[in-house]
C-alpha cells in the first residue's frame, strides 16, 4: 500500500450539498470520494493505491484532470486496487459531474 | 525457329492417377469407393502424399480437420517428409508437431494464435522455414497462383456414400481449399463427422472429392467470437459511445466489419441502447460482414441489423441463425452457409468501415499484434482493415472520408479504418510505444518485412479512453504523430506530446475529447450495455442461443 497526496490549481468547481461516491475498490477498479475542500481554486487529492512505484503517472492523471475540468474547491480521497489511467479518468469525471448535479 | 518443347502436358494428371492407384492396390477406395476405414487412415495418407508435397491442412480460427492433421503428424517420416505446409491457422498441437517430428518443414499460412510460442521456438532453431504470414484472402489468392496444394485434408460435417460433402454453419474455408485443389490434379480427403444417406445439401460435389474418413470425434470448432458481455468495462462503454456518436453517426456508417474484441462487443451492445436513442436505428450498422456473434443478438432483435453474411459459425448460435434466415445467409435446408473468402472479399469491397483493436500501435499509425517470443499472424484484419484502391462505388461514408482525406474535388472514397483501444492493457503495458515489436521480431525471424498488421496509412480513425483522432483530416506527418500522441493517454508517448499542438488538433476537430463530443461520462456504465451477461443474450434470443457451457454459469 503507497499513499499518494498531490494538489493542483483548477477553475473553482460549483459548491454542491452533498459529496459524490463513485466506482468501488476491486481488482482493476477504485472509489473515489469527492468532497467540498477549504481553498476555491485547489483541488486536493489524497489517494492510497495497491500498486506501487506509480507516482509520476498519478501526478500526470491528476494534474491533466484538475487542468480539463473545473474542480478547484474539492478534495478526493481515492482508494485504488491497481486501475489504469483509463478507469482513474473516467471515475475522476464521473464523480465531479455526480457532486455538480450534472453541470459539466 | 524454335523447337517444340519436349516435355508432358499432362503430368499432374498422370501423377495423381498414380497416387490412386497406390492406394488402391492398398485396398482403399478405387472401386470400392471414397469410403476409408477410420484405421487404415495413416496407410491412406502416406500411399497419396509423396515427399516434398505442398500439403493444406484445412483448420482457420473457427473448424479445424483435426483428425487428419494428428493422423498426418503420426506418419512415418521416413515415408513423408519435406512436406511444405499451407494453412490459414496453425492452431493444434498436432500442426506443430509436423514440424517438431520432421514430416514438414516449410509453412505458409495467415495466423498461429495459440501456437505462437512454439513457432518462434522453431524458427529460432531453424527447424521450419516461413515462406510467408498473410491475409486469409491472400493465402487463399496463392492457392490459385503459386502455392496450390497437391494434397488437401479437409473437415465436413457429413458425406453421402457418393462423397459428397454437407459443411454445415461452418463451410468457411473449405469450397477454396477444395476447388484450388481438384482442379489443379490435386487429392482431396476429407474427415466427416457422420455418413448420411441423403445429405441436408450439397456443398461439395462428389467428384471433387477422392476419399472421405469417418472421424472418432466431431472436428473441433473454437468459440472464438463469444464475448461474455459481463466482462465488458466501463472504460469499455465510454469508447463505444465515443466511436457510435464521433464515428459511426457522422459517417453515417451502415456496411461494416466488427473485429473480435470487448471494444467492439460493447458496441454492439450499445446499438440498442444509447445509438437507438440517438435516433440511429435504420441508419447505421445495418448490413455486415460479420461472424454470428452472440452480442449482435439484441442490436438483431432490435431490429437494427438487415443483414449479416458470415466467415464461418459460431458454437451455439445454429438455431438462432436458422430461425432469422432473413438476416443471415442460409440454405434451402435452414442451415446458415457461411465463406471466409466471399466474406472477406465483402470486407475489402463492400465495406464502408472496419473497426478493430491492436496490441501495439506506433506513431506513424502502424499496428501489430505479434509481441516478443510468439508469432502470431494477421488472420483477416489487414484485408479488412485496409483501403482497396481497387473500389469504384459511392457511398456516403466513403465520400466523406474520401473528401476529408483528399479535399472537396476527390476523385476517390476513403474506407474507414478504425483502431480502437485502451491506452494501457494489462499489466500497465503500453499499447502506445515509439518501435513496434514486430521489428525485433523481424530479425529474430529473418523475415523480409515487420509483421505489420494494419499499416498507418490505411488507418482513418484512433479512438481511445482520451478521445477520437481523425487521421483523415492531419495534412503532415507531424500532425499526424501529434495526433496520435494526442490520444495516447499517459503512457510515454503520450505524456510526450506537443502541447500546444495538441491544443490546435483539438481546436480543428482533428482529435474531440468525449465533452467535446457531448458525452456525459455519468451514462458510460454497465447499465447501457443492451446485455450484460451471457444469460442476457439467451433471454435476447428467445431461448434460440445456447452458449457453449463454459458461458454458462446459472
Amino acid at each position: 500500500m503507497e499513499k499518494l497526496n498531490f494538489q493542483f490549481e483548477s477553475v473553482p468547481a460549483l459548491p454542491a450539498a452533498d459529496p459524490a461516491l463513485c466506482g468501488v475498490v476491486g481488482s482493476g477498479n477504485l472509489e473515489i470520494l469527492l468532497n467540498a475542500g477549504d481553498a476555491p481554486n485547489l483541488c486536493v487529492v489524497e489517494i492510497k493505491t495497491a500498486a506501487r512505484g506509480f507516482a509520476d503517472t498519478w501526478q500526470a492523471v491528476i494534474g491533466a484532470f484538475a487542468a480539463a475540468h473545473p474542480a478547484g474547491g474539492t478534495r478526493i480521497a481515492i482508494n485504488d486496487m491497481g486501475a489504469t489511467p483509463a478507469v482513474v479518468s473516467l471515475r475522476l469525471a464521473q464523480a465531479l459531474a455526480e457532486y455538480q448535479g450534472g453541470v459539466q | 525457329m524454335n523447337a517444340p518443347l519436349p516435355r508432358q502436358w499432362d503430368s499432374l494428371r498422370q501423377n495423381r492417377g498414380r497416387r490412386l492407384e497406390r492406394a488402391a492396390s492398398l485396398g482403399l477406395a478405387g472401386k470400392n469407393g471414397k469410403e476409408i476405414p477410420v484405421d487404415r487412415i495413416i496407410d491412406l495418407l502416406e500411399a497419396v502424399i509423396q515427399p516434398g508435397d505442398r500439403v493444406c491442412l484445412e483448420g482457420n480460427n473457427q473448424k479445424q480437420a483435426d483428425f487428419l492433421s494428428e493422423s498426418l503428424a503420426d506418419c512415418s517420416p521416413e515415408r513423408i517428409n519435406h512436406l511444405s505446409m499451407v494453412q490459414s491457422v496453425l492452431a493444434l498441437p498436432s500442426h506443430v508437431d509436423l514440424f517438431e517430428r520432421g514430416l514438414a518443414n516449410r509453412l505458409d499460412f495467415s495466423f498461429s494464435g495459440p501456437q505462437g510460442a512454439r513457432l518462434a521456438k522453431l524458427v529460432q532453431e531453424q527447424r521450419i522455414e516461413i515462406g510467408a504470414i498473410h491475409t486469409y484472402l491472400e493465402l487463399f489468392g496463392r492457392y490459385f497462383m503459386d502455392l496450390t496444394p497437391n494434397v488437401a485434408l479437409i473437415a465436413a460435417q457429413a458425406a453421402d456414400a457418393e462423397g459428397n460433402l454437407y459443411l454445415g454453419p461452418n463451410t468457411e474455408d473449405t469450397p477454396a481449399i477444395v476447388e484450388a485443389t481438384a482442379f489443379k490434379g490435386g487429392i482431396v480427403i476429407a474427415q466427416v463427422n457422420e455418413r448420411l444417406d441423403k445429405l441436408p445439401r450439397v456443398d461439395v460435389p462428389a467428384d471433387w472429392v477422392d476419399f472421405t474418413v469417418l472421424a472418432p470425434k466431431p472436428n473441433y470448432i473454437e468459440p472464438l467470437f463469444t464475448r461474455d458481455p459481463a466482462q465488458i468495462t466501463e472504460v469499455q462503454v465510454l469508447m463505444a459511445m465515443m466511436a457510435i456518436k464521433g464515428i459511426y453517426a457522422e459517417y453515417g456508417v451502415t456496411r461494416l466489419n466488427h473485429g473480435i474484441g470487448f471494444d467492439t462487443a460493447a458496441i454492439e451492445l450499445l446499438l440498442p441502447t444509447y445509438a437507438a436513442d440517438l435516433g440511429l436505428k435504420g441508419k447505421i450498422c445495418t448490413h455486415w460482414a460479420l461472424n454470428p456473434h452472440p452480442t449482435l443478438i439484441p442490436a438483431i432483435e432490435s431490429g437494427f441489423v438487415e443483414s449479416v453474411h458470415c466467415f464461418g459459425s459460431e458454437v451455439g448460435m445454429d438455431a438462432y441463425i436458422s430461425a432469422r434466415s432473413d438476416v443471415f445467409f442460409t440454405g434451402a435446408d435452414g442451415s446458415m452457409r457461411s465463406n471466409r473468402a466471399f466474406s472477406q472479399t465483402a470486407g475489402l469491397y463492400a465495406c464502408d468501415m472496419f473497426i478493430g483493436s491492436t496490441l501495439q500501435m506506433d506513431m506513424a499509425g502502424n499496428s501489430s499484434t505479434a509481441t516478443l517470443g510468439r508469432i502470431t499472424g494477421f488472420g483477416g484484419a489487414p484485408n479488412m482493415g485496409s483501403d482497396p484502391h481497387g473500389r469504384r462505388h459511392a457511398s456516403p461514408a466513403w465520400l466523406k472520408a474520401g473528401r476529408e482525406a483528399y479535399g472537396p474535388n476527390a476523385i476517390r472514397g476513403r474506407k474507414l479504418v478504425v483502431q480502437m483501444v485502451e491506452t494501457f492493457r494489462e499489466h500497465m503495458a503500453p499499447v502506445f510505444v515509439e518501435e513496434l515489436d514486430a521489428w525485433k521480431l523481424q530479425k529474430s525471424m529473418g523475415a523480409e518485412l515487420p509483421p505489420i498488421m494494419i499499416y498507418g496509412d490505411d488507418v482513418s480513425h484512433i479512438v481511445t479512453e482520451e478521445g477520437i483522432a481523425n487521421l483523415l483530416l492531419c495534412r503532415s506527418p507531424e500532425e499526424r504523430e501529434q495526433a496520435i500522441r494526442g490520444v495516447a493517454g499517459f503512457t510515454p508517448v503520450g505524456m510526450a506530446r506537443d502541447k500546444a499542438m495538441v491544443e490546435n488538433l483539438r481546436d480543428r476537430g482533428i482529435i474531440r475529447r468525449p465533452e467535446d463530443l457531448g458525452i456525459d461520462p455519468r451514462m458510460a456504465t454497465r447499465d447501457l450495455l443492451a446485455a450484460r451477461s451471457v444469460k442476457d443474450l439467451v433471454r435476447w434470443s428467445g431461448g434460440l442461443y445456447a452458449p457453449p457451457s463454459r458461458f454458462r454459469n446459472w
